[in-house]
């Protein structure tokens, strides 16, 4: 039974983890970035969510509000700091390194914000469904209502995303600005509003993984929670699994990390916590530095 | 109704890849753009598509300035261009490269219509059409390249090095296709090419390109007869 428990909580955790590292992906597909605010645009999306739950007292309805916020939020970075960091580091390593520190900096000034905004404390964010454990034949688990509901959201999610991918042409225009820039162009694609819609879509992803980060753990948003820190590094060590490039990598990459943590901590000391996901990243880094998936081999969604 | 380009200079970097160049395709014509490695084609040639801008000089399509023009416009204008280098999405299957080019309409009916128009043409393309790009030959890539092109429904086709890397009776397959697709769907070709004697071959019209200048320019038969254009570029 303990065995059961481990897994359904890896892969809830890891189908969190997953939906971060779609939001990371995204973004590196549509403008070669490593987007470190997105645990900011998150956090940010979450406080919107946490506004609507207080507001209308209904989680169905915060998770919405939450994506078009982080939707919002996405957009009006793309067009305002990213294309114009691109058109002035053009070329050189500061072209590498710009970016990366612009996006730290980004999360600094975002988690800056919300403190100011709604202060320093925790507030709460009630999740639809109870985050007591299942009990079964007496004993009972840590997998839960919530975790069950978290889990098939995620995967509704996920479909309707390769559903956008694979059969209509948005998808199809998103897939071909990422792999050849300059054949989209050719083929009539506005490729720079492609661009800002794969950071739109990235942020209502990030927005429901940091929805249900948040729900998922505690309960509890802060500026500078530690939960949205781990969540910034599963999703890119999840992303970096899936070989940064591919959805279904990412996906995947998001599920071996959570099994792999929940193993871990259900196996060999919970105190790992904080230190299991950097030791998976180095191990990732030293062993396949170009993903599990390698670089091309998944890059079709 | 014809191509025309006047005076027109671009610069590459710092350096003057295409010195003053005028030059006029009418309606219907095939012409060849030949000229050694380094010449300026491939620059003119994305200069006409709107990848690169003219620093100097004019350029009309239809009786309209297309100067300044974003390349993801011109395609609307019905300028299509295949790019040096087979140039397909490796990671999209066949059909997915095929619906590229007709994506900007926002039709499905008359693209899968389109498509059955290419794989008309091309029937290998139909064979595999749910294969991935990668997994094409070279001379198969090239067919659809161009049937992506095809898939905007072009009036003016810009093609750049078709016949590069591919075995000489593939090229001769893709040049007779050219020809035959600017006959039937009187296109407007500009077609730039190392292979000269193949490209004048079809062609109607033949420029040749030197430092970035048009040195000769003429009907095509009379080009491959100038003896100065045979030892310079025909090789014999």
């Amino acid at each position: 039974m303990q065995l059961i428990n481990t897994i359904l909580i890896g892969i809830t955790a890891g189908s969190i983890y997953a939906l971060m590292a779609i939001s990371m992906v995204l973004v590196w597909r549509s403008t070669r970035v490593i987007n470190f605010a997105q645990a900011g645009m998150a956090l940010l999306s979450s406080y919107f969510g946490f506004e609507a739950v207080s507001k209308f007292g209904s989680f169905w309805i915060a998770l919405p509000v939450a994506m078009i916020g982080g939707a919002l939020v996405a957009t009006l970075i793309e067009m305002i700091l990213i294309r114009l960091l691109v058109k002035h580091s053009s070329t050189g390593p500061i072209a590498a390194v710009a970016p990366i520190i612009a996006t730290l900096g980004l999360l600094g000034v975002i988690r800056a914000t919300a403190s100011m905004i709604w202060g320093g404390q925790d507030v709460r964010i009630i999740g639809p469904v109870s985050n007591d454990g299942f009990t079964v034949n007496g004993t009972t688990l840590v997998f839960s209502p919530l975790k069950l509901l978290i889990l098939i959201t995620v995967l509704v999610l996920m479909l309707i995303l390769s559903i956008i991918f694979q059969k209509t042409n948005i998808g199809l225009a998103l897939r071909a600005s990422a792999y050849a820039p300059e054949i989209a162009r050719l083929s009539g694609i506005k490729v720079d509003w492609v661009r800002t819609l794969g950071w739109a879509l990235a942020g209502a992803t990030g927005a429901v993984a940091g929805m249900f980060q948040t729900i998922n753990g505690n309960g509890t948003l802060s500026p500078d929670s530690i939960d949205f820190s781990l969540l910034l590094v599963s999703g890119f060590i999840a992303a970096v699994i899936g070989g940064l490039d591919s959805l279904p990598g990412a996906v995947i990459g998001g599920l071996v990390l959570g099994l792999m943590i929940s193993f871990v901590l259900m196996y060999i000391s919970g105190g790992l916590f904080f230190i299991a996901p950097f030791v998976i990243l180095l191990l990732v880094l030293f062993i396949r530095p170009q993903g599990v998936f390698g670089a091309k081999a998944a890059r079709r969604a | 109704m014809s191509l025309k380009v006047s005076n027109l200079t671009v610069h590459h970097g710092a350096i003057r890849a295409i010195n003053d160049v005028s030059l006029e395709i009418p309606t219907g014509k095939l012409a060849a753009l030949i000229g050694s490695n380094g010449a300026g084609k491939t620059t003119l040639l994305r200069a006409l598509s709107g990848l690169n801008h003219p620093t100097h000089g004019a350029i009309s399509w239809m009786d309209q300035s297309i100067i300044g023009i974003k390349a993801e416009l011109l395609v609307r204008k019905g300028i299509s261009h295949v790019s040096e280098g087979k140039s397909v999405v490796p990671e999209l299957s066949v059909r997915e490269n095929l619906e590229l080019g007709a994506i900007w309409r926002r039709n499905k009916k008359e693209s899968k219509e389109s498509i059955e128009t290419v794989v008309s043409i091309f029937p290998r393309l139909g064979e595999r059409i749910e294969q991935r790009a990668d997994t094409l030959s070279g001379g198969e890539r090239q067919m659809l390249a161009i049937g992506r092109a095809i898939m905007s429904k072009p009036q003016l086709l810009l093609l750049d090095e078709p016949s590069l890397g591919l075995a000489p009776l593939v090229v001769e397959q893709i040049f007779q296709t050219i020809r035959d697709l600017t006959n039937s769907m009187n296109l407007t070709v500009l077609l730039v090419e190392q292979n000269a004697m193949g490209a004048l071959k079809i062609a109607d019209i033949g420029i040749v390109l030197n430092l970035g200048s048009v040195v000769i320019s003429g009907e095509a038969k009379a080009l491959i007869d100038d003896p100065a254009v045979r030892s310079a570029y025909l090789g014999y």
